[in-house]
């Protein structure tokens, strides 16, 4: 692992240096809301939530290791913290551990491809729509931007959380793993299952067929 | 085709190969497919955007009233670093 570039606002945390505070809270905040948002059934709670896992960073930043990332370490004070009000508020709660065989919906539609007694069995019998031909104003749309966000949102959480962190927030495979405690395959799959299916939501709404 | 992938088969390995996550033998029976399918590479650019799209969605920043209860917590913790036991990590 790389050595974390937070390494020195640890140290000025610990110091009680309130502009260091101030720097992590701007940039993880959003993040850190919308993961929560993820486990809780309102937005004030997700806020509370937030503030939860700050003095829960505060009390523990003391003890703080450095074998993870300290925004990964954040991350899963956040995850436990929301766990544990989503389950008082005995909302169904994402449970990555359990993701996997929910639904094993191919990626494009069966009826797209040729059958088995053809002469290229599994090959396309229609094309996929081709989306470089679309003018960028359509393709980056706010109504585009919408049905990404309403696919999300209506996935199993398990696939929902890994492609929010991964995808929206941009973090390495390895940090999405390391928050969610899953296995290396285990997360690649339902990144797989979250992506086709948004890309399906996307493919509908552009005006595909599959 | 080129080799024994069919098309049916690559669109289920696209994402592990945006994410470099395949075997180099697999990788290079995906790449050789791509190559010779149109259809295919139709379908990774598809991906490619849904992910770049996905990136553009719009983070919340918290409100007012969080951050100034979260100052608030820091000033306390900073006066009293060792007060309440309780540890959610």
């Amino acid at each position: 692992m790389p050595p974390d570039p937070d390494a020195d606002l640890v140290t000025r945390l610990r110091a009680g240096d309130e502009a260091a505070f101030d720097e992590l809270v701007d940039r993880l905040g959003p993040s850190m809301l919308r993961v929560a948002r993820m486990y809780v059934s309102s937005r004030a709670v997700g806020e509370e939530v937030v503030q939860d896992t700050w003095v829960g960073v505060l009390r523990g930043i003391e003890r703080f290791e450095g074998r993870s990332s300290l925004r990964t370490w954040i991350f899963r004070i956040l995850v436990n913290v929301a766990k544990t009000r989503g389950q008082r508020e005995s909302r169904s709660v994402p449970f990555s551990a359990t993701a996997g065989s929910d639904d094993d919906r191919p990626s494009y539609e069966a009826s797209m491809f040729r059958g088995a007694d053809d002469q290229w069995p599994g090959g396309w019998s229609t094309l996929p729509l081709d989306w470089r031909a679309l003018p960028e104003t359509v393709l980056t749309s706010n109504e585009t931007l919408k049905v990404v966000d309403e696919a999300i949102a209506s996935l199993p959480p398990a696939q929902a959380e890994v492609i929010r962190l991964r995808d929206v927030l941009g973090w390495s495979s390895n940090e999405v793993r390391n928050a969610l405690e899953l296995s290396e395959t285990n997360q690649r799959v339902l990144l797989h299952r979250a992506r086709a299916k948004v890309r399906r939501a996307l493919d509908e709404y552009l005006g595909g067929a599959g | 085709m080129s080799n024994d992938l069919s098309c049916r088969d690559v669109v289920e390995l696209l994402s592990d190969y945006l994410e470099d996550a395949l075997p180099a033998d697999e990788r290079e029976r995906v790449e050789q497919h791509l190559e010779v399918c149109e259809g295919c590479r139709r379908a990774l650019e598809q991906l490619r955007l849904t992910v770049r799209l996905t990136g553009m969605l719009s983070e919340d920043a918290l409100t007012p009233d969080t951050r100034a209860a979260l100052l608030t917590s820091f000033r306390d913790w900073r006066t009293a670093p060792g007060a309440g036991a309780d540890d959610p990590a």
